[in-house]
């Protein structure tokens, strides 16, 4: 706690009103200047502020405490409040941080994708972008929720259209994204209503409260906590919902592709289970039975079904969308399981699996940005013609497929214990399987990369290009820290099991 | 269970614009059929909560002079519970919200203001996501010369046989 006596008292006491009102107030200011290393820097200004105030959130939480912060002095049931936990806090220093090394990223990439009168705009979505996805963490109000998963939805609309000056599947795909994202949250909105009609509050810790005196609830609640599944699902990329996120990744512009991968889907699972276990609660029989048979049946079937997808896909993003969907699928097998063990393998896997993909997306964004490449046959002499990119390529690659001292492999370890706990042998093999097919997808990049020789363009051989310093720094910092994950989980895994004791401990 | 549903009429123009909002989403081929079709869908959930905001009864939730005498400060909070119970008592839900509810029943009753508040939240919303749509329609027509979803699926296709799609 040394580092946290260090901090001034204001970004501890206020840190969480900070967290999103700045990024939405510079948001606005950075939409109408004129130019665009002037919004770059008030973002990444504004970026390394959130990082460090999310980090003293973090700090303070190993003590164990929650905190309510009272939005206007309200007191919770009336007032809006904002809850710090062992829960959120860790998704929330993971979206901060995430949003800075993507800044940095930025400086190049977007200058390369983006066309130059949009770029002001394009950080003013971003920063708005990132003020939603931290409201619908930081929040304890389930209206609030609503209106921070729309303010982060319709900013990531615009993001992915501005990939259309690069590709113009841009714009479909950003189409198709904002009719499913639009249903997922109108559903989520109605299961509120519903919610709202057992229950007469909105605030999460008082609803958790009611409904456990009702012991679960009429009808009502049960079909509340459908339709927020389906709608929370829809946002998450849960299976066969997941149809608008390979479109969205593949061709949206490098920049956004590395945050959503990192953070949009990894806020929507955190409210997955803020709903699933705190809220609602598995000892109710509806909410046993979705985890059980749905959740698990549905990341099973993620898990295999997005692995065998990943394998015939032609373009390397497009391959990497469809794993980021088997993902998932590991993240849910872990709430499946439902024991203290289960879901801190779960969340394990959502921290470490944000910071590989991050690591991939970004080493793909480097391909991209100097070779205009993403098919997977053009990876042919890539480890010669930029070893460094490659190398933090590989690094994530090994790290998604699961081997030892890598992130990947904590948190697959992890999700095997707990599947072993629970005397589930089968969720085990399919494990293995899906790391095979993860070895199949990633390996068939990786053999292009280092066995084929570069193209000859007349006869000559395409020189060595690395990617620009501003690339590899948060590339290779991801990679490290894989690594460093790998090597010692101790801090991740304390973070995990904080979040599953809040979890299964009740009360918000 | 005939009973039930007329009693609980006002359901059913909320089931059926919702599912006329969902069908046209899924079934139609032309973009801006499709956002209409979200509209209607998005619509259907505001009346939804519209309707479970009255109270039999109620009046508009302005504070009336003479009460507001004998109780001022807190007297709004605990109306707003008691509406709430109301609410739910005249949808045949199981009261739960609070039971502690002091009885003033005698006095005046509420409709439940906060649904609309809420409301009020979600058309922004709306509006801020059909506008995007539309701009992104806008865009689509520009560059692809077509709204239909088939045609452009086509000359999406077509271009990726060319082997030009980098």
């Amino acid at each position: 706690m040394d580092i946290l006596s260090a901090y001034p008292s204001w970004p501890i006491t206020h840190g969480a009103a900070l967290l999103v009102v700045l990024p939405l107030l510079l948001g606005a200011i950075v939409s109408i200047l004129p130019r665009e290393k002037m919004a770059w820097a008030i973002t990444l200004i504004v970026s390394l502020i959130l990082t460090v105030t999310a980090f003293g959130l973090v700090l303070t939480i190993f003590g164990g405490e929650t905190q309510l912060y009272k939005l206007g002095g309200w007191d919770p049931p009336h007032g809006i409040s904002f809850v710090i936990d062992g829960l959120n806090t860790p998704v929330l220093f993971l979206i901060s941080a995430m949003a800075l090394l993507c800044t940095i990223y930025g400086l190049p990439s977007v200058a390369a994708e983006v066309e130059p009168k949009k770029r002001a705009p394009f950080y003013a979505a971003f920063l708005i972008g990132v003020a939603g996805l931290l409201g619908m963490v930081v929040t304890g109000d389930a209206f609030n929720v609503f209106v921070f998963l729309e303010v982060s939805s319709i900013s990531t609309y615009v993001l992915v259209a501005m990939g259309a000056s690069r590709d113009r599947r841009a714009l479909k795909a950003a189409y198709n994204y904002l009719i499913l994202g639009s249903i997922g949250a109108t559903f989520f909105v109605i299961g509120l209503g519903f919610l709202y009609m057992e229950t007469g509050t909105l605030n999460m810790a008082d609803i958790g409260r009611i409904l456990a005196d009702l012991d679960g609830g009429s009808r009502v609640a049960m079909v509340a906590f459908g339709f927020i599944t389906v709608g929370l699902g829809l946002k998450l990329a849960m299976f066969p919902l997941h149809m608008w996120l390979p479109g969205a990744y593949a061709h949206a512009p490098s920049f956004v592709t590395v945050f959503l991968a990192s953070t949009a889907t990894k806020a929507a699972l955190y409210l997955m289970l803020r709903f699933t276990f705190t809220i609602f609660d598995p000892s109710f029989d509806y909410v046993m039975a979705v985890i059980m048979y749905v959740l698990t049946g549905v990341g099973v079937a993620a898990m295999l079904l997005g692995s065998l997808q990943a394998i015939f896909q032609t373009d390397a993003r497009r391959t990497l969308a469809f794993s980021s969907i088997a993902q998932v699928g590991y993240m849910l097998l872990g709430v499946g399981i439902a024991t203290a063990a289960g879901l801190s393998a779960g969340y394990l896997h959502l921290l470490n699996h944000a910071v590989i993909k991050g690591c991939l997306f970004f080493a793909l964004g480097a391909f991209w940005y100097r070779y205009g490449i993403t098919r997977c046959e053009d990876f042919n002499g890539l480890g010669k013609m930029m070893p460094w990119t490659m190398g933090a390529f590989t690094i994530g690659g090994l790290s998604l497929i699961g081997v030892p001292a890598t992130a990947g492999f904590v948190s697959k370890l992890n999700l095997v214990i707990a599947a072993m706990e629970r005397g589930w042998g089968w969720a085990v093999i399919i494990i293995m399987v899906t790391s095979i097919l993860a070895l199949v997808y990633i390996g068939r990049l990786l053999l292009a990369a280092y066995f084929q020789s570069p193209p000859e363009i007349n006869g000559e051989v395409v020189v060595r290009n690395e990617a620009p310093l501003m690339m590899l720094i948060p590339m290779w910092f991801l990679a490290l820290l894989s690594i460093a994950i790998g090597i010692n989980a101790d801090l991740v895994s304390e973070a995990a099991r904080n979040a599953a004791s809040v979890l299964l401990g009740g009360g918000v | 269970m005939l009973s039930t549903i007329f009693e609980n009429y006002h359901y059913s123009v909320v089931i059926v614009l919702m599912m006329t909002g969902l069908y046209v989403v899924f079934s139609s081929r032309n973009l801006i059929k499709k956002l209409v079709g979200l509209s209607v869908f998005q619509t259907s959930v505001f009346l939804l909560y519209i309707t479970i905001g009255k109270v039999k009864g109620g009046q508009p939730p302005i504070l009336v002079e003479d009460h507001g005498s004998s109780s001022s400060g807190g007297g709004g909070d605990e109306h707003h519970v008691e509406a709430a119970t109301n609410m739910m008592a005249s949808a045949g839900e199981t009261v739960t919200a609070a039971g502690s509810a002091t009885h003033h029943a005698s006095e005046v009753i509420y409709s439940n203001p906060l649904p609309h508040v809420l409301i009020l939240t979600a058309i922004v919303v709306g509006v801020a996501t059909l506008a995007i749509g539309l701009a992104l329609v806008v865009r689509i027509r520009e560059v692809y010369g077509s709204i239909e979803e088939d045609v452009i699926n086509d000359i999406d296709h077509s271009y990726n046989l060319e082997g030009t799609a980098d």
